[in-house]
């Protein structure tokens, strides 16, 4: 998943306009369209919101707890982990390399969110 | 939470004391206690106002110990600010049983954070239980940031792998196992295929009829797979058990207590003795169920269980702290 978007991001940057791509163009139009300014992740009964959060590369992303249950942010692909967040702790975690980073709350498995960096 | 005081089974069919509707009735007696005894893998389930009818030793038993859960020893929010006051209130209830447990059995959550100070302010405050031995699980709040290196540091000495063991009292054996630690996105909890192999082994060499007791912090059956409540692999475990004529399941994890019968094995889960959680799905999460401050000890409590050797017995009894 994370490689087909990078090679999209970049084919796309490359040669965007071109004609040529089929899918991996459709693929980052269809991204480029929830592009959002967010770059504020809030953990709200025991889900993250937005569940899918598409930013720029290089965009910082906080992620804020406000449960009043610990949870953590950790990318199911190892490329962060936060510490345990209680009430109103945050974290953050720079995109400077595109891709698609899952991730989920190591305490709460069934709490997952997904990042989109373009 | 609106549990309504039932205190007679309504639909009693086959005369075992059994409501088929479902033993979520046994939920609905929290408030005042349920008792349910287990004999030969049949399971009858008395309310505590029907109690003095039983003799004593239906009631009691020879080997009794007592089940707490979900301290959360740190959580400071509504609708409990003072968990330390609640967890003393589990203790003063322990200690006013008439049947003194031998020892207490904690399935997890000890802390709310993993702080060294909120592990010893629960070691502290269990100090003075009359129960001196205190088995542990961790809950997953047990083992945040380290792993579990804490954890095991305090309470798994002689444990093995991730901190599993087991120990045998009175004819009973005991199962202690870890299903907190490396949990998958989207999963459950989950036990892996090195503590499942050490269960196979474990009892292999049991006799069918020894009484089984597994306690583990999140439930081993599928209460509420939606909101995180079952594990993955427990039907593993539970084929390695098949072939006991009595097995008592003992979670915690959901803050309310909850009972189910599959064949020879019963499931319970006992209730916090920090804040009750929502009914599966009577919310919009799992998270802290807020209730009026009068109103939070009816929703706390302990387990209380006694085992009668030689009629593979166990009588799983749980007491609000109100």
């Amino acid at each position: 998943m994370r490689k087909s978007v990078s090679i999209a991001v970049l084919t796309a940057a490359l040669v965007l306009g071109m004609g040529t791509m089929a899918v991996g163009q459709r693929n980052f139009l269809a991204g480029a369209q929830q592009k959002t300014e967010t770059t504020e992740v809030k953990i709200d009964n025991f889900s993250f919101g937005p569940g899918t959060l598409t930013v720029p590369v290089g965009t910082t992303v906080t992620w804020t707890n406000r449960d009043d249950i610990p949870h953590t942010v950790v990318s199911t692909e190892g490329a962060f982990k936060s510490k345990v967040l209680d009430t109103d702790e945050k974290f953050s975690f720079t995109f400077s390399k595109a891709g698609t980073y899952p991730y989920f709350c190591s305490i709460h498995p069934k709490m997952t969110g997904k990042v989109i960096a373009q | 939470m609106a549990v309504k005081l039932k205190d007679e089974i309504l639909h009693d069919h086959n005369d075992d004391g059994i409501d088929r509707r479902g033993f979520l009735k046994c939920m609905a007696w929290a408030g005042t206690g349920a008792l349910c005894v287990m004999s030969g893998g049949v399971l009858k389930s008395y309310s505590l106002s029907r109690l003095p009818g039983l003799s004593p030793k239906e009631a009691m038993g020879e080997l009794s110990f007592v089940q707490i859960s979900d301290s959360h020893m740190g959580f400071n929010k509504p609708a409990n600010p003072d968990v330390a006051g609640t967890l003393k209130a589990a203790v003063d209830k322990i200690n006013a049983l008439t049947a003194a447990p031998e020892f207490m059995l904690h399935t997890g959550d000890i802390s709310h954070l993993s702080k060294p100070e909120e592990f010893d302010t629960v070691d502290q405050i269990l100090q003075s239980a009359k129960p001196k031995d205190v088995f542990y699980v961790p809950g997953e709040h047990d083992v945040l940031n380290d792993d579990g290196k804490q954890f095991l540091e305090r309470y798994g000495k002689g444990s093995k792998g991730g901190g599993w063991y087991s120990f045998d009292k009175k004819g009973a054996h005991f199962i202690g196992l870890v299903n907190v630690m490396n949990l998958k996105a989207g999963g459950l909890g989950t036990l892996g295929h090195e503590q499942l192999e050490w269960l196979e082994d474990d009892v292999k060499q049991l006799k069918h009829s020894t009484p089984i007791v597994v306690f583990a912090h999140i439930p081993l059956w599928s209460v509420y797979p939606e909101w995180g409540w079952g594990t993955e692999d427990s039907a593993q475990a539970l084929a390695y058990l098949k072939k006991f004529g009595s097995v008592t399941v003992l979670n915690g994890h959901i803050h309310q207590t909850m009972q189910k019968v599959e064949g020879n094995v019963t499931f319970h889960t006992a209730a916090s003795t920090a804040f009750p959680q929502p009914q599966p799905g009577k919310a919009d999460s799992p998270g802290p169920m807020k209730v009026p401050a009068e109103q939070l000890k009816s929703v706390l409590g302990i387990t209380d269980v006694n085992f009668v050797q030689g009629q593979h017995a166990l009588a799983v009894v749980d007491s609000t702290l109100a």
